[in-house]
């Protein structure tokens, strides 16, 4: 698969073209990805992380033409948070566990299904789902529910190794896609809420050998092992449970880590917990830590810092600067440099009454909350996993946010067994009676309604923090958001709506009901000549495009 | 990173009880954990009770390897207890009542001794000491140590023994968990019982429920259907909508009125509601579904249009009407 490809890559300039020739996709393929906007060849589209597509057959004045194509319906009942990739019209789809099929982008007609059977053992902490995959060469990459990380023939979907990267009866798991960098396949597991110890590793894309091991909670003798007590540590949780994003040009790999452990008594390990809800740049050859920022030090609230990384470049204050735009779960939008980590600015997105603002160096200045009281965000977050965009064609940072959504907040005692959750928190709603949102997935009735919060898409001028506009919805919303080089802005919701607005104002333009939670992230890609737009809703894979 | 959490709800209540099965501090009520850590400053203390109180949840694990866990940490508890025993000790009776009142509400005891009373006397006794070597009452037991343990053996008996499964429902199971963990502070001799005979006349005649609610196929279903209500919530829950219903009515419930372009005015019960879209039962009893792009005006009364019975009702006429509507399972 892989060593023909490479062997020309290392012989020859010209390996692009060789490669490409079969269809392979070589790793300067992946960092030249935009240039081929017909593909979607990683998680986020990019290696910038931006779900911005540059195809322009759909846009403002016939976005309304556009009809269902074909439906891929999942062999399952678990929630369906795959974001498929596309290479060269063929379509690489999980489906929930750990299935892999490839299928023809143009027709939905499936070429060849590759099943993995997880362990037994494997208890994600919030449904046994899977987002998607990475590919090198002729490989396809997944990483499973029972943390194994899998690498599979994209020909014939056949096994070509599988190896362990955690014990998953010990609380970790992956339901990530993978990034590959290079000829290595970088992960980060899951398993905040089991007080593992999280990191993040790189196995060689050829034998699955593991490169490089970067845990996110240091050990004794490490740089920011203080910020622990005693053994705190050893269950200090930060999770790189979501796809990193890469900047060739610094050689640099960004990802954002989880909770500590336990989730919600702070009393249980004080300190700031470092990288607990952080951002580490890592040097993706050696896995060594660059830089790092903290976003929330000692969390109480479960604030995952477990947003994709979203690279931007920009003049800032009349200088060009490589920037790092981050939307957080704990309510704030930062913007960072990401060649130093330099914190640049950072504004509140929703409603927080957690923190009554950030210092000059990003830290936030935390208000305490009184027992009982509700804290906003709440425990899911001003924002959470879902894919943000950013187009630098509108120059907005567009995320999905949950307004007006509180928590209440209780740490109680827990101690650590290995294995069983360890979130030592008993939180509750703001509605005594009353469903909260964040729970497993609910029928048709939505019962949340406006007591509860409610989701919205908000556009943001990173430069100001300033909110441009905001759609909002009567649900919450769980749906990832794909810009396109036309001013259209794609996105979903629990309510299973999928709809396009403007980018520039936000205006509805066209919409479909898809009749079941969209749980992820829409894409472009292009076959023949036509644009297609997918997203994943309820059980199924919808992929639309233009009327003929 | 979750979704949800691990219920950790009755970890206070699993310490207090662990404190009287040791005797070791004559506390009649709940210790609060937090409590514990805050004033004895040593914070494993709670770690410890949270184990214990999580040993009943232990998925598969066996008695002996249960046992052996908690007799170890027993061994670290006992000197922690002691501490316990002064920090009550200068806390008074009122922080206890307190906290014993946050853990299991009045009316889920008092509906729980109602089915203790008929459930369970039989062979307990009203007492609850009437079995051989079982005085329920103590709050010792042989097989129980959680609320779990306790919802469990109500639910499947001890095979092996006299004491059969009870099919209950969740409420009747709650009652029943909250009345056996306060048996020992309440005496169902002297409690003022509801009696759901009363509380149907109640129902019927003073309350004027049947002139909204529907009840087994009959009725208007202006309000909601209480055909199921004692299977779907708890004492606690009923008195409060009957006291405060505005405050206790779920948001789905709420009323809407629309008026339509053409000026038809719409009024409702929400059934459901989207960002486009809003589904609602119509004073008329017509399903209406509404597309709010082509509304004048919408709106979301959050007010209930039921009246609370606060002032309406005696304390025993509520007692009286929690009752009946408790013995609302639906028809099966």
């Amino acid at each position: 698969m892989i060593p023909p490809c490479r062997v020309t890559l290392l012989l020859l300039l010209s390996s692009f073209a060789a490669c490409s020739l079969y269809a392979q996709v070589s790793s300067d393929r992946l960092v030249r990805a935009p240039e081929e906007p017909q593909n979607w060849l990683t998680y986020s589209g990019t290696y910038s992380s931006q779900r911005y597509s540059l195809l322009h057959q759909v846009d403002l004045t016939n976005v309304k033409n556009l009809e269902l194509k074909w439906v891929f319906q999942a062999q399952s009942l678990q929630k369906f948070e795959s974001t498929p990739l596309v290479v060269d019209g063929i379509m690489y789809l999980t489906q929930p566990p750990n299935d892999v099929v490839a299928l023809d982008a143009k027709t939905g007609t499936v070429f060849w299904v590759y099943h993995h059977n997880p362990s037994p053992a494997a208890r994600p902490c919030c449904g046994v789902v899977n987002r998607g995959l990475a590919i090198l060469g002729d490989s396809l990459f997944m990483a499973t529910v029972d943390a194994h990380l899998v690498a599979i023939d994209a020909k014939n979907g056949h096994s070509l190794w599988n190896i362990t990267v955690a014990d998953p009866a010990a609380g970790y798991a992956m339901t990530l896609a993978p990034l590959v960098v290079k000829d290595k396949v970088l992960v980060g597991v899951a398993g905040g809420e089991f007080g593992i110890r999280g990191f993040v590793s790189a196995y060689d894309a050829r034998t699955g050998e593991q490169a490089w091991r970067f845990y996110t909670v240091p050990g004794p003798g490490e740089p920011g092992h203080e910020t622990w007590r005693g053994d705190d540590w050893k269950h200090g949780g930060a999770p790189a449970w979501l796809t990193g994003s890469y900047d060739p040009d610094l050689n640099l790999t960004y990802w954002g880590t989880g909770n500590p452990g336990p989730d919600f008594n702070i009393d249980a390990r004080p300190g700031d917990n470092l990288y607990s809800d952080s951002v580490v740049a890592l040097d993706p050859d050696t896995g060594k830590l660059r830089w790092f920022f903290q976003f929330t030090p000692n969390d109480a609230y479960d604030y995952d810092s477990v947003q994709i990384p979203v690279l931007a470049n920009m003049n800032w204050n009349g200088s060009p600067r490589k920037l790092l735009l981050w939307g957080n779960r704990n309510g704030f939008f930062y913007v960072l440099d990401r060649t130093t980590g330099k914190f640049l600015f950072g504004r509140p997105f929703v409603k927080v009454n957690w923190a009554r603002g950030l210092d000059d160096a990003g830290r936030p200045m935390v208000t305490p909350q009184l027992p009982g009281a509700p804290t906003y965000p709440g425990q899911q977050g001003g924002t959470n996993w879902y894919s943000p965009s950013y187009s630098s064609h509108t120059g907005l940072f567009y995320l999905s946010a949950w307004e007006d959504y509180p928590t209440i907040f209780t740490g109680v005692p827990a101690q650590y067994k290995e294995g069983q959750r360890y979130t030592a928190g008993a939180n509750t709603g703001p509605i005594p009676g009353g469903d909260t949102p964040g729970g497993p997935q609910r029928g048709p009735i939505n019962t949340y309604t406006e007591a509860a919060g409610h989701g919205s898409v908000i556009a943001i001028d990173p430069h100001t923090g300033d909110k441009k506009w905001a759609f909002e919805m009567h649900d919450v919303t769980t749906s990832g958001i794909l810009t396109t080089a036309t001013d259209l802005l794609f996105t979903g919701g629990r309510e299973g709506y999928f709809q396009a607005l403007n980018a520039r104002t936000g205006e509805l333009l066209w919409k479909a009901s898809l009749g079941g939670d969209i749980i992820a992230g829409p894409i472009s890609y292009e076959v023949d000549g036509k644009q297609y737009i997918s997203v994943a809703a309820g059980r199924g894979l919808f992929v639309f495009a233009l009327r003929n | 990173m979750a979704f949800s959490i691990a219920p950790c709800m009755s970890i206070m209540s699993r310490a207090a009880r662990l404190a009287r099965m040791l005797k070791v501090c004559a506390i009649p009520g709940p210790i609060p954990a937090h409590l514990i850590q805050a004033k004895c400053k040593q914070p494993r203390v709670g770690v410890y009770y949270a184990a214990l109180g999580n040993l009943g949840a232990m998925d598969g694990s066996s008695m002996i390897r249960r046992n052996a866990l908690r007799r170890w940490l027993l061994q670290r508890l006992l000197p922690q207890c002691l501490c316990v025993c002064v920090v009550f000790a200068l806390l008074g009776p009122a922080a206890r009542a307190q906290n014993r009142a946050s853990l299991y509400t009045q009316a889920d005891i008092e509906y729980g001794s109602q089915i203790f009373v008929a459930q369970c006397s039989g062979c307990h006794g009203v007492n609850g000491d009437q079995v051989s070597g079982v005085n329920l009452r103590s709050g010792q037991f042989r097989h129980v140590f959680s609320d779990n343990d306790l919802r469990s053996i109500v639910t499947n008996g001890i095979p092996g023994t006299a004491m059969p499964p009870f099919n209950l429902d969740p409420p009747e199971l709650a009652g029943i968990v909250a009345y056996i963990r306060n048996m020992r502070d309440f005496d169902v001799r002297t409690v003022t019982l509801g009696d759901a005979g009363r509380g149907e006349a109640l129902y019927k005649g003073t309350g004027n429920c049947a002139s909204c609610h529907r009840l087994n196929g009959k009725g208007p279903r202006v309000a909601p259907d209480l055909s199921e209500i004692g299977a779907l919530r708890t004492a606690d829950t009923l008195k409060r909508s009957l006291v405060d219903p505005t405050g206790a009515m779920l948001p789905l419930n709420r009323s809407v009125r629309a008026v339509t372009r053409d000026g038809k005015i719409i009024t409702g019960r929400r059934l459901n509601e989207d960002t486009y879209t809003v589904q609602l039962i119509d004073d008329q009893e017509r399903l209406v579904s509404l597309e709010k792009a082509d509304l004048r005006e919408y709106a979301v009364l959050k007010t209930s249009s039921m009246p609370s019975y606060k002032d309406k009702l005696s304390s025993q006429e509520l007692t009286d009407l929690v009752a009946y509507l408790l013995s609302l399972k639906g028809t099966k």
